[in-house]
């Protein structure tokens, strides 16, 4: 197989066999989630769990000061590395007719020239994710080999696409070929890791809210 | 009850998972910022201590029953049990190292409700056979005497005695009908009787009727704290079973922070209904009773004094601004700790770590945190809304020998009541 099969390979059959992956397997674990069920809190409720669970979806992007005064640059560069992930994904010029194809709809594209060097930027930004974990007592204590699988899924597509934007390293074609593998690998992998949070954090930040909105104190 | 087993452990641990567990877990991406929320670990720098740990147990039970590749990986061999030796690994974490104050439920960047899962994972604890044996001795003294501390009736009536004989006011016991059913905790029976005589007073001036259940006076509920619901259940149900006996309008939680949790929250949940009357915590009675002009109040002290929140009563009650209101009408002085309110740190002493007398040198270890925000505030006075806090928190300051006075908000508003200056004059 050249790296034109593996090319087409990969934009066709690869990228279908990834995504029923994803897609079935995301929705595997929703309902793993729900099929466990919730008991109603029974108790006389102060407040709206409905509005308070909708606000700590939102709040939660936001960290306390409390926290945020002691790991001040591990928090900053989790912003820089997710809000990276989304420009690179969804607004380089190339990626926007795939979204379109599948959702039916697209939107206008970054100039590419400032999608390599935010590419660039979110790079950097996982390597030092992980370079903030293996110094952090707390962090390699709590680490698994399944955040390590993560991290290198996650590093992965940007990486590739950076080197094949920039006609890095490999051929150009082979270089492509990779990145879409790799982006594929990524949504194989994402259901089975911890990455299921990209979703779960609604769930979560909403069975919090919505309690602490019932009984009137702060989520 | 049978001999607590392993089995039963894990199987009471698979009965508390649900979906709010399992969308946590899924949650999760081990960033570690729970740590930085918990005294626990800010005191000892122990990573043992990052409380999304102290659930993993429970994690373990949830991927190996509950996720498809978490079964597949059991069938095969590849996944880490839950055994005996990883009950008695995580006991003194599940209990000497978290006072349930949930502090790092509210940083946790996706949401996750940590220390609800802690609470649950007590379950499982306990029913291993993992619980240390204060609570257990708590849990049994509250189930067949009627307090954890060992409390009857006749020392309730003693002080009711010593009340009528002091000041001649009354604690009338078991009246059909009343406005108010208040609870005490045995701390307040033995420790602070103060705490009774304040709400004769309150009560007087405010004009309304008020009483003891002489079935259900105890309002603490080790039940909640060791973690077993079954006696948690028998504990509400006395309080539930004397008030709608008494047909009382509102129930009144004392000056203890997981009474309010175990009475206004977890009760209703416990018995599987809601109640026929109303909860409320004492500072929210009074706050409404100042509002509504019931009760007046008269001068200020001087003094530089701070609140301490009660986990349970701020964080987990939301009863925050009620203190603060109340502190300002009787308190020229009043300064914020810093944290204070939502994001208060625990006295060290919650959730049953100061029942577990295993803990008492890491809950001294931890008190460092409190030790550390009122020295940065220099206050001559320390007052807060929880028997246990109090306790906890004049232990604390005794061994790092601070001179502070801790007194009981309730019992400081009696003081400055209009009336009682009159009748002082």
């Amino acid at each position: 197989m050249d790296a034109n099969e593996l090319l087409n390979w990969a934009r066709g059959p690869g990228f279908d066999i990834a995504l029923v992956i994803f897609i079935g397997g995301m929705l595997l674990r929703l309902l793993e989630v729900l099929a466990l069920g919730k008991k109603p809190d029974l108790s006389a409720p102060r407040g709206s769990g409905l509005s308070g669970g909708l606000r700590t979806i939102f709040s939660r992007f936001l960290p306390r000061k409390q926290v945020f005064d002691k790991e001040p640059l591990r928090i900053v560069n989790a912003y820089v590395m997710h809000l990276g992930f989304f420009v690179v994904l969804f607004f380089y010029g190339p990626h926007i007719p795939l979204f379109e194809s599948v959702l039916g709809f697209g939107w206008p594209a970054l100039p590419s020239g400032a999608i390599n060097a935010v590419g660039a930027v979110t790079i950097l930004s996982i390597v030092a994710a992980l370079i903030f974990r293996m110094n952090s007592k707390v962090l390699r204590f709590l680490t698994t080999t399944g955040d390590y699988v993560a991290w290198l899924v996650t590093l992965l597509p940007v990486l590739t696409g950076y080197l094949a934007y920039n006609h890095m390293l490999l051929p150009y074609t082979l270089m492509l070929a990779l990145h879409i593998l790799s982006v594929e690998l990524l949504m194989v992998v994402a259901p089975f890791t911890k990455l299921t949070h990209m979703f779960s954090f609604v769930t979560a930040r909403w069975y919090q809210g919505f309690k602490a909105g019932q009984r009137g104190v702060e989520s | 009850m049978s001999a607590p087993t392993v089995e039963k452990g894990i199987q009471a641990i698979k009965g508390q998972i649900d979906a709010t567990v399992a969308s946590y877990f899924s949650s999760c991406v081990h960033c570690g910022l729970c740590a930085e929320a918990c005294l626990f670990y800010t005191e000892t720098g122990d990573p043992r201590y990052t409380p999304i740990n102290k659930v993993e147990p429970m994690k373990r039970i949830w991927q190996s029953e509950y996720t498809l590749l978490g079964r597949a990986k059991k069938m095969l061999g590849l996944s880490k049990p839950v055994d005996e030796q990883t009950f008695t690994d995580w006991e003194t974490l599940v209990y000497d190292g978290c006072s349930l104050c949930g502090r790092c439920s509210l940083v946790c960047p996706v949401g996750n409700d940590i220390s609800d899962m802690i609470r649950k994972i007590r379950e499982g604890f306990a029913a291993a056979g993992h619980a240390p044996e204060g609570l257990i001795g708590a849990s049994t003294r509250a189930v067949e005497i009627g307090s954890p501390m060992g409390v009857k009736l006749p020392a309730v009536q003693a002080q009711i005695g010593h009340l009528k004989k002091d000041t001649g006011l009354d604690a009338p016991l078991d009246v059909q009908g009343a406005d108010y059913m208040v609870l005490l905790s045995s701390m307040e029976i033995m420790n602070f009787p103060e705490y009774m005589e304040a709400i004769a007073r309150i009560m007087k001036q405010a004009g309304k009727t008020w009483t003891i259940s002489s079935k259900a006076f105890e309002a603490t509920n080790s039940g909640i704290q060791i973690g077993v619901s079954d006696i948690a259940r028998v504990l509400v149900k006395r309080v539930v079973d004397a008030a709608e006996e008494l047909g009382v309008k509102t129930v009144i939680s004392p000056e203890c922070g997981h009474a309010f949790t175990a009475i206004r929250w977890d009760g209703p949940n416990l018995i599987g209904r809601p109640y026929k009357f109303e909860v409320k915590h004492i500072l929210e009675v009074l706050d409404e009773f100042v509002e509504q002009g019931l009760i007046r109040t008269e001068g200020k002290d001087d003094q530089k004094l701070t609140y301490h929140d009660p986990c349970q009563i701020a964080r987990k009650g939301g009863v925050v601004k009620q203190p603060r209101n109340l502190l300002n009408r009787i308190a020229s002085n009043f300064v914020e700790m810093e944290d204070g309110g939502a994001m208060n740190w625990c006295c060290s002493g919650g959730g049953g770590v100061s029942a577990n007398e295993r803990a008492d040198e890491l809950k001294m270890t931890a008190f460092k945190k409190k030790k550390s925000q009122l020295d940065a505030l220099g206050v001559d006075t320390l007052v807060t809304a929880c028997a246990n806090c109090r306790l906890t928190l004049e232990e604390g300051l005794e061994e790092y020998e601070m001179d502070l006075p801790v007194v009981g908000l309730t019992e400081m508003l009696a003081e400055y009541l209009v009336e009682d200056k009159k009748e002082q004059a």
